[in-house]
């Protein structure tokens, strides 16, 4: 389905093959990240897995606080914003009154997993039929790149200027290890925006965390690792890399549940 | 809906009224003296095509009702004074976003955990804001069991009507008091399919429920452009100016008044008595009871002032009094009286007080 309303200008010319274009779930308007930040990456594959189901008419995005509080300007969605933690809570409320929607959520590691951690792990131990997108890049970025939750050990911050240390400031939490253990949650896993064949995994997965709302198996989650190159000090290109090879490590990729699959236990990629 | 009267509780009637005037979505935790509602609407909301939801704390009650109210559908919390505390930072989201939603309050003694007897120590929260920037509730004193019942309707209506959190604010009498009510929707009670009406032009649903030219909804409170929050703020005051004609109140003996007492909720009702006895003494005194805190109905009160005093009566360390001083603009003389948190009081108690003021003691 190629909407009508794209600058003409990028249409295919005589003699050329259309292989890539806008999704029509967002639109047209600008990002306003960073260079080399993995939100655009990640708001991309929300918008082609909403595509493909065919469900963005009737989906609702429930936007969170920090740097992904905009997501609400690029989708071509019906949106709520939410206060700083609260998105779980408000999808769950959303869930409740509209039964036959298709909620997600798209929330930072500060948001979800520290001020919303009680939200976030309740909405998943009911069940609530939602998808929860957590972007894991282990700081805060909109506030200027203080501690988070999922701060790597030794990880210099604007709050841990001389790295984060187990005995003042405790180690980076495992979220999806933590949802995976809970009833109702039908399906969590970790991927990585680091590289195309990480970025195809997580679109698979992405895929996974809506179809078990939309089967009403339960909570869809799903963890990404992102880069925050501006906070992070790094290039895009070392940004990545820091993924690779210090992120993953510590934070391992994979499916820790899913309710669909015989046994449900870690699959890592 | 059954037309006799039934022996019931105010917290009760706050669950039948819900019912009744169509609320689909409850959220709530459990906090004394009011978990007759959780209790009762979690076996009859279900029943009526709803949804309870015990929440895992009142920050995430709040936020559930961020959810429901944003989709237009009837729903409602309740709690009691510290966990209505935890829930400002929701209700100001709400005003800001324009939600509709309304949120109990059986207000408990405080300051902090306090105990869980009466008290009306919540009032300034109630009214004044609570939460943070400039945000206001509607906010209905029942006195009544009937009124619990009765106000739940107008709740709603005004919930939905200006797209903002409606507080009701009563106290441990109010919700823990036993007495005859009738399940009748009062005058002026909009139906749930009005309500949903009502939220047509703004609820978010998935926008292919608007037809095929649908276009996307965004409900959000955040304007951080320059000039878009002062544009924003200028709507939300002319709403809050909108809400100034739902002013109410109740007046019984004033003519002849040279002393007017004003008090609300189950204060107000204590006064009423003290105030026909006193009455059927020769002692000219009247009543002015709010039945929205606010808007204060102070256009009516201040009719009033010429000729007479006015006490106030609340049990608090003085909260209503400062509204009654605005409204009356230096008019009239103002005494005080406030009665501790943590007692049930009788009529004989309020009598001292009245007397006082009068002039006779």
């Amino acid at each position: 389905m190629q909407s009508e309303r794209r600058n003409a200008a990028l249409r295919p010319q005589k003699g050329e093959r259309l292989v890539f274009d806008a999704s029509p779930v967002l639109n047209e308007r600008p990002l306003h990240y960073c260079p080399g930040c993995h939100h655009g990456i990640a708001h991309r594959l929300v918008a082609e897995v909403l595509h493909e189901l065919q469900v963005a008419d009737k989906a609702i995005l429930v936007a969170s606080v920090g740097c992904s509080t905009f997501t609400y300007d690029y989708f071509n969605v019906d949106s709520v914003e939410s206060p700083h933690g609260r998105a779980c809570a408000v999808a769950t409320g959303v869930r409740r009154a509209r039964p036959e929607a298709v909620v997600f959520t798209y929330q930072g590691d500060g948001d979800m997993t520290a001020i919303g951690a009680a939200e976030s792990l309740h909405a998943a131990n009911r069940g609530e039929k939602i998808t929860a997108v957590l972007i894991n890049n282990t700081v805060y970025g909109m506030t200027g790149g203080q501690m988070s939750p999922t701060t790597l050990l030794g990880q210099k911050t604007t709050t841990t200027q001389a790295g984060r240390t187990m005995g003042n400031d405790g180690g980076p939490i495992h979220f999806a290890e933590i949802l995976a253990q809970l009833g109702g949650v039908a399906y969590s896993c970790r991927c990585a925006l680091d590289s195309v064949k990480h970025v195809r995994e997580a679109k698979k997965a992405l895929r996974r965390a809506f179809d078990v709302q939309i089967a009403g198996l339960g909570f869809g989650f799903i963890e990404l690792l992102a880069g925050c190159p501006t906070n992070w000090h790094l290039d895009p290109i070392a940004a990545n890399k820091r993924i690779s090879e210090a992120m993953i490590p510590v934070f391992p990729l994979g499916v820790f549940k899913d309710a669909g699959q015989e046994g449900g236990g870690a699959r890592h990629a | 809906m059954k037309k006799e009267r039934v022996l019931m509780k105010g917290n009760e009637a706050v669950a039948y009224g819900a019912l009744d005037a169509g609320c689909l979505c409850y959220f709530g935790y459990p906090i004394t003296p009011q978990n007759e509602i959780p209790e009762m609407l979690s076996a009859l909301l279900p029943d009526a095509g709803g949804h309870f939801v015990q929440a895992e704390s009142e920050v995430g009650a709040i936020n559930m009702l961020i959810g429901a109210g944003a989709c237009g559908v009837a729903a409602m919390v309740s709690s009691s004074s510290c966990g209505i505390s935890l829930m400002q930072e929701g209700l100001s989201f709400m005003a800001g976003s324009h939600i509709p939603g309304v949120v109990v309050n059986m207000t408990r003694g405080g300051p902090g955990l306090g105990d869980i007897s009466p008290s009306q120590g919540d009032y300034f929260q109630a009214v004044k804001g609570g939460g943070h920037g400039d945000h206001r509730n509607l906010v209905l004193a029942p006195s009544t069991v009937q009124e619990c019942y009765d106000f739940m309707f107008r709740a709603f209506a005004l919930a939905f009507t200006y797209a903002n959190p409606v507080m009701i604010l009563g106290d441990a009498v109010v919700g823990q008091i036993k007495e005859p009510a009738r399940r009748i929707p009062p005058k002026g009670a909009l139906s749930p399919g009005k309500l949903r009406l009502l939220s047509r032009g703004w609820r978010i649903e998935g926008f292919g429920a608007r037809g095929k030219n649908g276009q996307p909804r965004l409900l959000k409170s955040v304007y951080l452009a320059e000039g878009a929050l002062a544009e924003r703020n200028r709507i939300l005051i002319q709403k809050y100016a909108d809400m100034r004609k739902e002013a109410r109140c109740e007046i019984e003996d004033t003519d002849d008044a040279e002393l007017v007492v004003v008090a609300f909720g189950s204060i107000g009702r204590i006064a009423r008595s003290v105030i026909r006895e006193l009455r059927a003494g020769g002692r000219r005194i009247g009543l002015f009871r709010p039945l929205t805190l606010y808007p204060f109905p102070d256009a009516a009160l201040r009719e009033l002032a010429p000729g007479r005093r006015f006490l106030v009566l609340e049990q608090n360390a003085g909260q209503m009094v400062e509204d009654v001083r605005l409204a009356l603009e230096g008019r009239a003389r103002v005494f005080w009286h406030g009665v501790m948190p943590g007692l049930f009081i009788g009529a004989n108690e309020l009598e001292a007080p009245i007397l006082a003021a009068f002039g006779e003691n």
